[in-house]
């Protein structure tokens, strides 16, 4: 398997790797290899790089990240949850569960920070149980308060800020997801594992 | 230190310098001068170090009361309005929208994150000025005022930014590129600094499957389900799941910072 390089401007790259845990594994070494890039941004299954005076061999260094040992794991991080969402009983109703059974299955299984984007702070968790994977709400809330827990298709996701968000609400959490005062300022970083357990 | 009052605070006009750099992986936007070159040319008049902050007004410029006698540049889109007479009004813009007030020493705001900039997408950095507010200005710099001659500086009327196709430009018919850079595009009354929002023909898509979200760079024409291009400027989210048909080169996003509503723009590839 290779690593397909994709230009993005003329001060970017994107590299597309076999899925998220090789994209997380390749971010790292180009971050300790490339100090010199200006970001490193995970996606899905890509890394974004960008740079001020271009940077050789960055193929060479993604592509080791194919063959490498797995890296340490991510820290668990636990995440406390107020069920007591608005969506509750509509994905409830979506999946045939009651709303028992809906915590159950969120707190029931680990999940894993893939990436971040949206809003600082906010990492897409990937891995949550299939019975889970509801579509986005049609129309998007205007307003959905910081701390909410919530679901949209394969992710989960907690807003750590007040925003827009079309994602069905589950609850919400005490866990301040962003600080810009705090180091590291992101609760979470990719490879992060994560466990909703219920308040 | 000088004082500035807000007696009027124009359209929207906020806080910037070059930005959050280098924390994209945090979901935390770049931000920064929209027109980079002009809010460079305007820090080095006033002898301030690269770097300080300076006021990005938009359109409609704001009235300010300075406590003090204090240099101050003004850069970017013209002001053939602007008065000094006991405050420094700006004025209405014209030839661009946006003007960099420049003043010697800095605007002194807290940093947030290693910049002062105001971030309208996530609410990080101070918010818009508001009638009212008061800023402090930072300590004289070390530099007298340099006697540095301004390049004059017209903005076309039909801009033509230079573009890098992809990185997604095989999720597009071969068509679309070719539409990308034959159409005049206009510029959508609501876009801002987070996005210029294009109007014209859809780019038609070639592959219909969803793309998994991405990292996104500053510069991206991003089209959306609508086929309507978006020019992601400093503000915008650091992922999304919408394809990327091609990047604005980083030597022109000044003159995408520049563009006013209704304006017309042009793309060209180049490279």
């Amino acid at each position: 398997m290779n690593v397909s390089v994709r230009r993005a401007g003329d001060r970017g790259s994107l590299l597309e790797l076999p899925d998220n845990a090789a994209a997380v594994r390749a971010a790292r070494l180009l971050r300790k290899e490339r100090p010199d890039l200006v970001d490193v941004v995970i996606g899905h299954t890509t890394v974004l790089v960008t740079w001020v005076e271009e940077v050789s061999d960055l193929q060479a260094i993604a592509e080791r990240a194919l063959v490498d040992e797995p890296g340490p794991c991510g820290r668990l991080v636990e995440i406390p949850v107020t069920y007591d969402g608005p969506d509750l009983d509509e994905v409830a109703r979506l999946t045939g569960l009651s709303p028992e059974e809906v915590v159950a299955r969120h707190t029931g299984v680990g999940h894993l920070a893939a990436f971040l984007g949206f809003q600082p702070g906010f990492a897409y968790l990937t891995g949550g149980d299939a019975r889970l994977h509801v579509p986005r709400r049609e129309v998007p809330r205007t307003r959905v308060p910081g701390g909410t827990v919530a679901i949209a298709g394969p992710y989960a996701g907690v807003y750590p800020r007040d925003s827009p968000g079309g994602w069905r609400l589950l609850g919400s959490t005490t866990a301040v997801m962003f600080d810009a005062a705090r180091e590291p300022p992101a609760l979470l970083a990719p490879g992060d594992r994560v466990r909703f357990v219920a308040a | 230190m000088t004082r500035i009052e807000v007696v009027r605070a124009g359209l929207l006009t906020t806080v910037q310098d070059r930005g959050r750099r280098g924390l994209a992986h945090l979901g935390v936007p770049p931000s920064g001068a929209a027109d980079p070159v002009a809010y460079e040319l305007g820090n080095r008049l006033v002898g301030n170090p690269p770097g300080a902050a300076a006021l990005e007004a938009t359109l409609d410029g704001p009235t300010l009361r300075f406590d003090r006698p204090t240099a101050v540049a003004l850069t970017g889109a013209r002001m053939p309005e602007v008065r000094i007479v006991d405050v420094l009004d700006v004025g209405r813009c014209v030839g661009g929208v946006r003007t960099y007030i420049c003043i010697r020493g800095g605007v002194d705001v807290e940093p947030v994150l290693g910049s002062r900039s105001t971030d309208l997408l996530t609410g990080l950095g101070p918010a818009p000025l508001g009638a009212g507010d008061v800023l402090e200005v930072g300590p004289e710099p070390a530099d007298e005022l340099p006697a540095e001659p301004v390049p004059g500086r017209v903005l076309p009327d039909v801009p033509v930014l230079r573009i890098v196709p992809g990185p997604r430009d095989d999720w597009f018919t071969a068509a679309a590129l070719h539409t990308l850079c034959v159409e005049p595009w206009r510029v959508s009354s609501s876009s801002n600094r987070v996005g210029i929002r294009l109007e014209g023909p859809p780019l038609e898509r070639a592959r219909h499957d969803e793309l998994l979200s991405e990292g996104l760079v500053t510069g991206a024409l991003q089209v959306p389900a609508s086929g309507r291009p978006i020019l992601l400027m400093q503000d915008h989210p650091t992922t999304g799941g919408y394809p990327v048909i091609a990047v604005v080169r980083s030597d022109d996003l000044w003159l995408a910072g520049q563009l006013a509503p209704q304006q017309r723009v042009r793309f060209a590839i180049d490279g």
